[in-house]
C-alpha cells in the first residue's frame, strides 16, 4: 500500500483519485486550499446567478469520501521537498508521500495594467473569487469586463442578471474570433449585444484608476476613452498554477512539463489538468489545455499508470461545447478560425440569428474534417464516430438527422442545411436518407 | 413593466385576501325550516330541538359561530348516546360535514345575491393580477432561453418567510377544504351559478376545489408557455395537462351529472383512482346501463392495459407530465418549486420504501374490497373492509396527496406526491424501470459536472450523478417532464423511447483509442 497524496480537488485530482480507488487499496490524500469538499468549477457563475446554491455544485455527498477512504485534506502546500518526498503546508505541516499527482489548476492572467491589484479588480477562477465578486459587486452600477472568451461572456451575463450594466473590451476584430470562424464570431456579437452588453471590439485596456480608497474608478482604453465603472473582470485567460514550485528541480515551461504518460522529469511525481504541460502534444492539440474534460481523462490516465497499469495520454477527437448567454455551443473535430488551402466549408445560419452549422472537408477528399453547431445540439457518439471513421460531406448530410440531439418536437434544420450543401455542389445534390433513428 | 408587475402583485394579493376573508364574513339566518331541511331524518330526531333552541332564526355574520355551536351541541348528543350505549341513534358523520348543508341554505347575505360581483372581487381580481405578474416577462425575460436567476435568492423560491407563509396558507386552505367545509361555504356559494350553469347542480367544496384548480393551473400555465417557449417540449406538455385537467378532469364529469350519469374522470387510472373498485362506485356504473358499463370496463381497461403498454413505449412521463392532474397542478403552480426536492441518497432510499408501501396499500385495500363485494362478508382477514377504506381515503387520499403533496410545495418541492407517494407513479415506475423503452440518453462526454440538472430535478434524481459519467438515467421515479434536459448548458441529456436493448448504456471509459465516446 501506496500513500499517494494529490494537490488540488478540481476534476483532475478528483478523477484520479476516484479511480486509484477503483482498482486499489492504496492511501489517498486529497488537499486543496480552495475548499473542503470537491466542486464544479464551472458552476460558479449559476451560484451568482441564483441558479444554484454552493451544495449544489458539488457532484457527491460529502458522505461519500469518507465512504470511499479519501482522505481530504484543506491546507496550502508552500514548498515541496521532492528528495525527502515531503510537502511543506502553510502553517508548519508536513506530510509525506510514496507518489505525488499535482493538479493545481490555473490563476488567472494579469498582464502587468496600472491599477490591476486594485479593490474590485479580478479574475474569475476559484471560489474565493466568486466570494470577492460577490463582495465587490453589492449595489454598483457599471462593470468593465476585459477579454473576450467564454470566461468573459459568462461574467457578462452574470452582471446582467444582477441588472449591472457591462462594457465587455474584446481585443479582436470581433468576439473570439481567434477559435472561431468569422460568421459564428459575427453571430455570437450580435446575441451579446441584443442582452445589452456595451460590446466594444478593437479596444484593450491601458490603466486602471483609483477612486482614491483604493477600489476602482473608471478604467481607459488604448483609445483613451475613459469608462466610469465600479468593478473590472480580467477574463483574459489563465496561467498554469505553478508557482510554489519555482525553487524546486521540476522542470517547467508554461507547465508542469509531462510526457505521454503524465510523468514528470522526477520519479514518482505526475502532473495532469491545467497546470500540465505535453512534452509532445498530442496530434492537433495544445500543449496546455484547459478544458475539463481533458484533465479528466488525464485523471483516469495517470490512475492506471500508478495502479500498475501503465497507460499513455490520448484524448481522442477534439471536442467541446459552451453557452454564450442563450446560445449553446458544441464543437467537434477541427474547425479553425480561418480556413487553409485544402478545406472547404459549408455554413447555414437561421433567420432568427440563434442557430447555425458549420462543417469544414476537405476539398479534394470531401471527408469531414469538424462541425460547430449554434442553437443544435448533436450527438457527441455520432460525430466521434463519422470523424474517427472519415465519413465524407455527402455521407454526414444524408445521415444527419442521425445525429441530431435536439429534445422531441423542436424544429429541425436538416434540409435547409442540405441545401446549401447543394447551392454550392449543384452537379452532386444530395438528399436526406429517411432511415428511422432507432 | 416592473411597475405593472408590481402593481398585478399588488392586485393578485387582494383578490387573494377578499377570497380568505370571505371565510369570516356573510349573513346567515337559520330558519326552523332551514334547520329541518338540512339535517338527516336522524339528526333531526336526535339534536334538532336543541338546534333549534341555539341557532333558530338567529343572524350570524359569520359561518363560525354556527358551526362550532353546532359541534358543540352535536358532539355533546352523542357522547351521551354512546354513554348510553344507543348505538343505532349515534350519529357517524363528522360535525363539519353536517352542518355544511345547514350553513350554505341559511346564506343570506351578499353572498347570496351578488356572487357574480364578489366572484370579480376574488376570482377575478386574482387572475388579473397575476396575469399582469406573469406577462411581462415576455420582455423582461429577454431571448428565449433559460432563466432561472435569483431563484436561490427569492424568498419565495428558497424556502424564506414567503415560502414558509405560502406553505402555512396552502395547508390550512387543505385541512379546512377536507375536514371544515362548512368554513368554504361563501366560496362555494361564489361559484354556485357557474356550478348551476355546468352540470345544473349546486356547488360542493369539490367544485370549488375543482374550479380553482383549473385557474391556477390555467393562469400558472400561461408562466410556464413564457418561461418555456424555446423549448416545443415543454409548451406541447404544459398544453396537453392543462386541457386533460379541465376537460376530463372537470367539464365531461360536470357535464355527465348533468345528464343524470355517473360522475367520471376518464383519464384517472387506479390505482390513484383509489375507489374506482369501491362498491358504491362499481353498483353506482352499473346501475346506470349500458354508458355505466362502458365506463367500468374502460376504468379497468385504462388501468391494466393502456397505461402499462404506453408505459412501455413512452416511459411514465406521458401520464405523469402530459395527463395526470396531480402531476398538471406540480407541473405548473409547483414548478417555480421544483429546486426544493430533496437530491440526497437518504431521500432516495425513503422514497423507495414509502411509494411501494403506499401501492401495496392501495393493492390490499382494493383486494378487500373486491373480498367484500363478490364474498358479501364485510370482514377481510379479521378487519373491516370499511375501515380499511376509511383509513386509507383518510391517510393517503387526504392528508398524504392533498395537505402533504400541495401543501408542501414550497418547502419540500412540487412532486412531493408522486414521488413519495401515488401508487400509480410506483405502479408504473416499476414498468419504467425494469420494462419500457424510454430513457434519458446522456452526451457522450459533454457533462460538465455543474448541477443544473439534478437541482432542477422535481424527483430528486441525482441527474449529474450519470450524466457525469457518460451513463443514461433510467430511474423508476422520472416523470419525464424534460427540464433536465432544458436546463443543461452543454446539451447533455435527451428524452429518447428507443429500442430496450443496451437503454442503461455505458458508462465512458479508457481503451487503447482513448476515449470512448459510446453510450448504446
Amino acid at each position: 500500500m501506496k500513500h499517494i497524496a494529490i494537490i488540488g480537488n478540481g476534476i483532475s485530482g478528483i478523477t484520479a483519485a476516484r479511480n486509484i480507488r477503483k482498482s486499489s487499496n492504496h492511501k489517498i490524500t486529497i488537499i486543496s486550499a480552495e475548499t473542503e469538499y470537491f466542486f464544479s468549477r464551472t458552476a460558479l457563475m449559476y451560484i451568482y446567478m441564483g441558479h444554484l446554491k454552493f451544495e449544489h455544485t458539488k457532484p457527491y455527498e460529502d458522505h461519500f469520501w469518507k465512504k470511499n477512504k479519501l482522505e481530504l485534506k484543506k491546507g496550502l502546500v508552500k514548498d515541496i521537498d521532492f528528495t525527502k518526498n515531503r510537502l511543506y503546508f502553510d502553517g508548519g505541516n508536513v506530510l509525506d508521500y510514496d507518489e505525488l499527482i499535482l493538479a493545481t489548476g490555473s490563476k488567472p492572467n494579469k498582464f502587468g495594467w496600472p491599477g490591476q491589484d486594485l479593490t474590485g479588480v479580478q479574475g474569475f477562477y476559484s471560489y474565493q473569487d466568486l466570494e470577492k465578486v460577490e463582495a465587490y459587486s453589492k449595489n454598483i452600477r457599471h462593470a468593465v469586463i476585459v477579454g473576450g472568451g467564454l470566461i468573459g461572456v459568462e461574467m457578462a451575463e452574470m452582471f446582467i442578471s444582477r441588472n449591472i450594466s457591462v462594457t465587455l473590451l474584446v481585443r479582436e476584430k470581433s468576439f473570439w474570433n481567434i477559435v472561431l470562424p468569422e460568421q459564428e464570431s459575427a453571430l455570437i456579437n450580435k446575441h451579446i449585444r441584443s442582452h445589452h452588453v456595451d460590446l466594444r471590439l478593437e479596444t484593450e485596456l491601458k490603466e486602471i484608476t483609483d477612486d482614491g480608497n483604493g477600489r476602482v474608478k473608471s478604467i481607459t482604453t488604448t483609445t483613451g476613452e475613459e469608462i466610469l465603472c465600479n468593478f473590472v473582470g480580467l477574463t483574459v485567460g489563465v496561467h498554469p498554477n505553478i508557482s510554489f514550485l519555482k525553487s524546486t528541480p521540476i522542470e517547467m515551461n508554461k507547465g508542469i512539463l509531462v510526457n505521454e504518460y503524465l510523468e514528470t522529469n522526477l520519479p514518482n511525481v505526475y502532473a495532469i489538468g491545467d497546470c500540465a504541460e505535453h512534452r509532445l502534444p498530442p496530434k492537433g492539440r495544445k500543449a496546455i489545455e484547459q478544458v475539463w474534460y481533458t484533465g479528466k481523462i488525464m485523471g483516469e490516465v495517470v490512475a492506471q499508470t500508478i495502479c500498475n497499469n501503465k497507460t499513455s495520454y490520448r484524448p481522442g477527437i477534439w471536442f467541446n461545447s459552451a453557452k454564450f448567454f442563450d446560445i449553446e455551443y458544441q464543437t467537434y473535430g477541427f474547425v479553425n478560425a480561418t480556413r487553409s488551402e485544402d478545406e472547404d466549408e459549408i455554413y447555414w445560419e437561421h433567420q432568427g440569428g440563434m442557430k447555425c452549422v458549420h462543417i469544414i472537408f476537405s476539398k479534394t477528399q470531401h471527408t469531414i474534417m469538424g462541425i460547430n453547431t449554434f442553437g443544435i445540439r448533436m450527438r457527441h457518439e455520432v460525430f466521434d464516430k463519422w470523424l474517427r471513421e472519415t465519413k465524407t460531406i455527402e455521407f454526414v448530410l444524408r445521415n444527419l438527422k442521425e445525429a441530431n440531439f435536439d429534445p422531441e418536437f423542436f424544429t429541425r434544420h436538416e434540409e435547409e442545411i442540405i441545401n446549401v450543401f447543394n447551392a454550392k455542389f449543384p452537379d452532386n445534390g444530395i438528399v436526406a436518407t429517411m432511415k428511422k433513428i432507432n | 413593466m416592473k411597475i405593472i408587475k408590481n402593481i398585478g402583485l399588488l392586485i393578485f394579493m387582494l383578490g387573494l385576501f377578499i377570497f380568505t376573508l370571505s371565510t369570516f364574513l356573510g349573513e346567515f339566518t337559520p330558519t326552523k325550516d332551514i334547520i329541518k331541511q338540512s339535517l338527516s331524518e336522524q339528526q333531526y330526531e336526535n339534536i334538532g330541538i336543541q338546534v333549534e333552541g341555539a341557532l333558530g332564526n338567529k343572524t350570524y355574520l359569520s359561518p363560525i359561530p354556527i358551526s362550532s355551536t353546532f359541534a358543540k351541541i352535536y358532539n355533546s348528543a352523542n357522547n351521551e348516546l354512546k354513554a348510553k350505549q344507543q348505538w343505532d341513534k349515534v350519529m357517524w358523520d363528522s360535525p363539519q360535514v353536517a352542518v355544511f348543508q345547514l350553513i350554505k341554505s341559511s346564506s343570506t347575505g351578499i353572498y347570496m345575491h351578488y356572487e357574480w360581483l364578489i366572484f370579480l372581487l376574488t376570482f377575478g381580481l386574482s387572475i388579473l393580477g397575476s396575469l399582469m405578474y406573469i406577462l411581462p416577462d415576455v420582455i423582461l425575460l429577454g431571448s428565449p432561453g433559460i432563466k432561472n436567476n435569483k431563484i436561490f435568492q427569492s424568498s419565495a423560491t428558497n424556502r424564506g418567510w414567503i415560502g414558509w407563509v405560502s406553505f402555512v396558507y396552502l395547508v390550512l386552505f387543505y385541512i379546512i377544504l377536507y375536514f371544515f367545509p362548512a368554513l368554504l361555504t361563501n366560496q362555494i356559494l361564489i361559484v354556485n351559478p357557474i356550478s348551476m350553469a355546468i352540470s345544473g347542480n349546486a356547488s360542493s367544496q369539490w367544485f370549488l376545489y375543482g374550479f380553482i384548480y383549473c385557474t391556477i393551473m390555467s393562469v400558472m400555465a400561461v408562466r410556464m408557455f413564457i418561461k418555456y417557449r424555446h423549448s416545443n417540449y415543454q409548451l406541447l406538455r404544459t398544453g396537453t395537462v392543462l386541457f386533460f385537467q379541465i376537460a376530463f378532469a372537470f367539464l365531461i364529469p360536470e357535464i355527465l351529472m348533468r345528464f343524470n350519469l355517473p360522475y367520471m374522470d376518464f383519464k384517472n387510472a387506479w390505482p390513484l383512482d383509489y375507489d374506482f373498485f369501491f362498491e358504491w362506485n362499481i353498483n353506482g356504473l352499473i346501475a346506470s346501463g349500458n354508458i355505466g358499463l362502458f365506463m367500468f370496463v374502460w376504468g379497468v381497461i385504462f388501468s391494466l392495459l393502456i397505461i402499462p403498454t404506453f408505459t412501455y413505449f413512452y416511459g411514465k412521463r406521458w401520464y405523469c407530465s402530459w395527463v395526470c392532474g396531480c402531476g398538471g397542478l406540480a407541473e405548473t403552480l409547483g414548478d417555480p418549486y421544483r429546486q426544493l426536492s430533496d437530491k440526497s441518497e437518504k431521500a432516495w432510499k425513503i422514497e423507495r420504501y414509502l411509494i411501494h408501501s403506499v401501492l401495496v396499500l392501495a393493492i390490499i385495500m382494493t383486494g378487500a374490497t373486491l373480498y367484500t363485494y363478490f364474498t358479501g362478508s364485510s370482514q377481510f382477514i379479521g378487519i373491516s373492509t370499511y375501515d380499511i377504506q376509511k383509513s386509507y381515503g383518510f391517510l393517503i387520499g387526504a392528508v398524504f396527496s392533498g395537505i402533504i403533496g400541495t401543501g408542501f410545495y414550497p418547502i419540500l418541492g412540487n412532486r412531493v406526491w408522486c414521488r413519495f407517494g401515488c401508487p400509480l407513479a410506483a405502479y408504473m415506475g416499476l414498468i419504467q424501470r425494469f420494462k419500457s423503452r424510454f430513457r434519458i440518453t446522456t452526451n457522450g462526454g459533454q457533462c460538465i459536472s455543474c448541477g443544473n440538472c439534478s437541482t432542477y430535478c422535481e424527483m430528486g434524481i441525482d441527474v449529474r450523478w450519470y450524466a457525469q459519467r457518460g451513463q443514461n438515467i433510467v430511474r423508476s421515479s422520472c416523470v419525464g417532464c424534460g427540464v433536465c434536459s432544458s436546463v443543461c448548458p452543454r446539451g447533455v441529456l435527451n428524452l429518447e423511447n428507443k429500442e430496450e436493448n443496451g437503454r442503461f448504456g455505458k458508462p465512458t471509459d479508457l481503451d487503447d483509442n482513448g476515449l470512448i465516446i459510446s453510450n448504446t
